[in-house]
């Protein structure tokens, strides 16, 4: 056992957990966050993915001990850390204004790598979007619905952005 | 007592002792409207509630909530909301104030709770449309005596009774209590479906919210007061026992609670999933492989092969005599196709959480599981039966599904986690890795079908035979196994002789439902075989369905649709098309595929469906079912397959049963038929025709008759 200080989701975090363990099972199993979802445990379908200092990562195979000084985001905080109420952030909100979700099951780690992917390009193409999101497995066929919405979550960030300019 | 962070169904006794507002099971109209082939059969087996309870389905509180209670569990289908639209129109609610639960298991109140066979609205749009229209007279009953005024003058709007004549109102909230005291009214209408308010609209999901924030608890995220992780290990061979095990080196590894056996292997529990998951790593079984241990998918196809190419056996359906005209017909079309079994791969594994509850004296005297499920009744009784309990002691607690597709029909997991928590004395949630989910799942079943075919003089098809391989599983039709024939034995399509037979094929593999048993990989054999025909009469193949499908307008018209929107025979450049058709739960559905073949790669561009589902009842999901159903049948279509060796599943997780990415979706068109017609199903109604639209159109661009599932890359020179 050994005892690990991070930052999540804007605040500071202590776990006492097998330096092996994976960031998902101390998010799931010892944290009780559970909106970042186990899918294969082997980073090959995106369910899990978290922020970890601002980049999409697979939870599933990121050892607690790679995380310690770091700062990690998960569904749960996503919002909070830009400053927003739950769900305001503009990938959720785009994801609620087009009903995305059917089974729900996997679109916490398609939100977090979509809006990983929006702080790096505010405006990515359909290219960008295939290379950053096909990481990500949906079993119900939301993909098309998935793209819009990051194209609406581009327009509903710039449209703030215009207006604070 | 142990509780749960979730957010759980409420029991009935605890909603009665809320004075909640009456309301009519609808009785015995739970199953009217079932388009089954197997009605009869899931009649007797699933019986309609035997008597009216109330408080089944809605409870309104002081506060003005609309608590709509499910009968049915949610995988992602979008029922909880559809069924909620339809007891909230009826009964005039404000949709901004309803919100929904999963009811308990509760036969006498739901009759059969389960979300199988695209049946949810179907077979409860009767029913619920009862429900909330006798609510609504309830409580206008309610208001009518608190005013002292004749109830047949009042109306109501969005929540309100009103009287009209003094523009009085008094909200449902308020006259809720009143309402629940007064008896079940008889005879009241339903509405006329020009008033519908909320049925046909595109209301957001009810769980659109917590699925986009991370706030909707799925199974795997139940957690119980004292409650242990454990995996199971299970033979690596179907049917295999274990000999003997040696858990020393487990109980060494840091978490590691305990380790127990029960009938389908051996369990370690810890105190999280990763310890469980390390202390199986080393965990020393020696396993019995039993009598299929040396199984294998060429094994499989040899056998099939056998079976096809004997003489018909039992016939599914037989239309005129088509062995006579076939034996004296000059020249014959015969084509053998292939499926192979396939992984559902939900993106939430399997997994339940079990707790045995105990008196002073340690007796076990009850028992709560939290289940994602699709069969609440079912996994109520494999609960009692690993317990040893009555049903009755068994309290079921449905939570939400990370995607079910069939597999969550199935409810071995829970008898697992239940005998767990049994042997370890603790409440546990077994969880299943992927790998433990691909490899001991319950399959679509492999299949082959031989047809042999003649044409008449104008070159439509004088008689059909076929002959299918395929284990069986699920009910019976016509005394064969049903799911081995859907997509066949329903076929619309004039063939004045028409011979289906059943031919056996038990593989020792587990199977069961997969989204559109049967229909999956039949449709995939017909309608590409009839595009054989269509070519064989020199005839375009949407042309050469019209010809067939005259006495069949609906599936007729969602043909004439696809082709219409799709610019059937004007596909651009460098790009072919193929088209399906098929009815299939009580709708009708056409799609026609876009694809190109660059440097030897398929790109399926474009596909492009009609609809006739009868009446809609929300049209975003609605289309959401077309779209994600399609998306379904195109990655069985194109990306994996599960294969057998020495009586093992060969793959194990996405990196060698991958399925489609965003890259890879192609441009989705859903076009929906308007009409009165009582709702059909939607779950399940395209999956089934990606695969032969895809193939055709790979014909179209190749001259290559592909027929056998998956459609690789290599298989397209």
């Amino acid at each position: 056992m050994a005892s690990i200080k991070f930052n999540l989701n804007g605040k500071p975090q202590n776990v006492d957990a097998v330096p092996e363990m994976p960031l998902l099972w101390v998010l799931r199993d010892v944290l009780n966050m559970t909106g970042t979802k186990f899918g294969c445990g082997m980073a090959m379908c995106g369910a899990c993915t978290v922020h970890i200092d601002g980049d999409a990562v697979r939870s599933c195979i990121t050892r607690i001990s790679n995380v310690a000084g770091k700062s990690v985001t998960t569904i749960e905080g996503l919002s909070a850390v830009a400053g927003m109420a739950d769900g305001a952030h503009p990938v959720q909100a785009a994801w609620i204004e087009m009903d995305v979700p059917q089974c729900g099951y996997c679109q916490s780690g398609q939100i977090m790598s979509a809006s990983a992917l929006l702080t790096k390009k505010a405006n990515p193409s359909d290219v960008d979007i295939d290379e950053a999101m096909r990481g990500n497995i949906c079993r119900c066929g939301t993909y098309n619905h998935i793209r819009s919405a990051i194209h609406r979550a581009a327009a509903l960030t710039s449209a703030k952005t215009g207006a604070k300019a | 007592m142990s509780t749960v962070t979730n957010n759980l169904t409420s029991t009935i006794s605890q909603t009665n002792r809320r004075g909640f507002l009456k309301a009519s099971a609808g009785a015995a109209g739970l199953l009217l409207g079932f388009a089954w082939p197997e009605k009869n059969q899931l009649a007797a087996q699933f019986p309609p509630p035997p008597a009216y309870i109330p408080n089944a389905f809605i409870r309104i509180g002081k506060d003005e909530s609309v608590t709509i209670i499910s009968p049915k569990s949610e995988m992602g289908q979008g029922s909880t909301t559809a069924l909620s639209q339809i007891l909230a129109d009826e009964l005039d609610a404000d949709w901004s104030k309803v919100r929904v639960e999963l009811a308990p298991v509760n036969p006498q109140l739901y009759g059969f709770q389960g979300v199988v066979g695209s049946m949810s609205i179907r077979t409860l749009w009767t029913p619920l449309r009862q429900v909330g229209a006798n609510a609504r007279a309830m409580l206008m009953q309610a208001a009518a005596n608190q005013w002292s005024v004749p109830v047949a003058g009042l109306r109501t709007e969005k929540g309100f009774v009103v009287n009209p004549s003094n523009n009085a109102r008094l909200s449902y909230g308020s006259v809720a209590e009143a309402a629940n005291k007064l008896p079940i009214p008889t005879g009241i209408k339903v509405k006329d479906p020009k008033d519908f308010a909320i049925i046909g609209k595109p209301v957001q999901r009810l769980d659109t919210r917590a699925k986009s924030t991370g706030k909707q608890s799925f199974g795997i995220d139940a957690k119980v007061d004292g409650m242990q992780y454990a995996l199971l290990s299970r033979s690596p061979v179907f049917g295999g026992k274990v000999a003997s095990f040696d858990a020393a080196k487990t109980k060494k590894v840091s978490g590691v609670t305990d380790v127990v056996q029960i009938s389908n292997g051996v369990a370690v529990i810890a105190n999280s999933t990763w310890a469980a998951m390390e202390g199986r790593k080393v965990l020393d079984i020696r396993w019995d492989e039993g009598s299929n241990a040396n199984q294998s998918t060429p094994a499989i196809t040899k056998m099939f092969t056998e079976l096809v190419s004997q003489p018909a056996a039992k016939p599914a359906r037989k239309d005129g005599d088509a062995g006579k005209v076939l034996a004296a017909a000059g020249k014959k079309i015969e084509a053998i196709y292939e499926a192979p079994f396939q992984s559902h791969a939900p993106m939430e594994p399997m997994n339940c959480t079990a707790h045995l509850r105990t008196d002073a004296a340690g007796n076990v005297t009850g028992c709560d599981v939290w289940a994602p499920t699709q069969m609440q009744t079912a996994a109520r009784d494999i609960a009692a039966m690993a317990a040893g309990l009555k049903p009755e002691q068994v309290q079921i607690h449905s939570l939400y599904m990370g995607g079910g597709f069939g597999r969550r029909g199935s409810v071995d997991y829970v008898g697992e986690a239940v005998e767990v928590a049994k042997a370890a004395k603790v409440p546990v949630k077994l969880t299943w890795t992927r790998e433990d989910d691909m490899q001991h799942d319950q399959y679509r079943p492999a299949a082959m079908v031989k047809f042999t075919a003649s044409l008449d003089a104008n070159g439509l098809p004088a008689a059909v035979e076929a002959k299918v391989a395929t284990p069986s599983y699920g009910f019976e039709n016509q005394g064969v196994p049903g799911t081995a024939m859907v997509g066949l034995q329903d076929t619309l399509y004039s063939i004045p002789n028409l011979l289906l037979t059943y031919q056996g094929g038990e593989t020792g593999i587990p199977v069961t439902y997969w989204r559109a048993p049967g229909a999956s990989q039949n449709t995939f054999f017909w309608e590409c075989f009839i595009d054989e025909l269509a070519l064989a009469a020199g005839k375009d193949p949407v042309e050469y369905r019209r010809a067939i499908l005259k006495g069949s307008p609906r599936l007729l018209a969602t043909l004439n649709l696809a082709a219409e929107k799709a610019n059937w025979g004007k596909a651009p450049a460098g790009h072919f098309q193929g088209v399906s058709v098929l009815n299939h739960v009580g709708s009708f559905n056409a799609m026609v595929a876009e694809i190109s073949i660059t440097n030897g790669k398929l790109k399926v561009h474009k596909l492009t469906c009609a609809a006739d589902c009868g009446h809609v009842v929300n049209p975003t999901i609605l289309a959401q079912q077309v779209e994600g159903g399609a998306v379904y049948g195109l990655t069985a279509a194109l990306k994996g397959a599960i294969t057998i060796d020495k009586g093992r599943v060969q793959q194990g997780n996405f990196n060698n049963y991958d399925m489609l990415r965003i890259d890879e979706m192609p441009v989705f068109e859903t076009h929906v038929i308007p009409s009165t017609e009582a709702p059909g199903g939607s779950g399940e109604i395209s999956t089934p025709l990606s695969a032969p639209a895809v193939a055709n159109a790979i014909f179209a661009a190749t001259g290559k008759r592909l027929r056998k599932m998956p459609f690789l890359n290599k298989d397209l020179a």
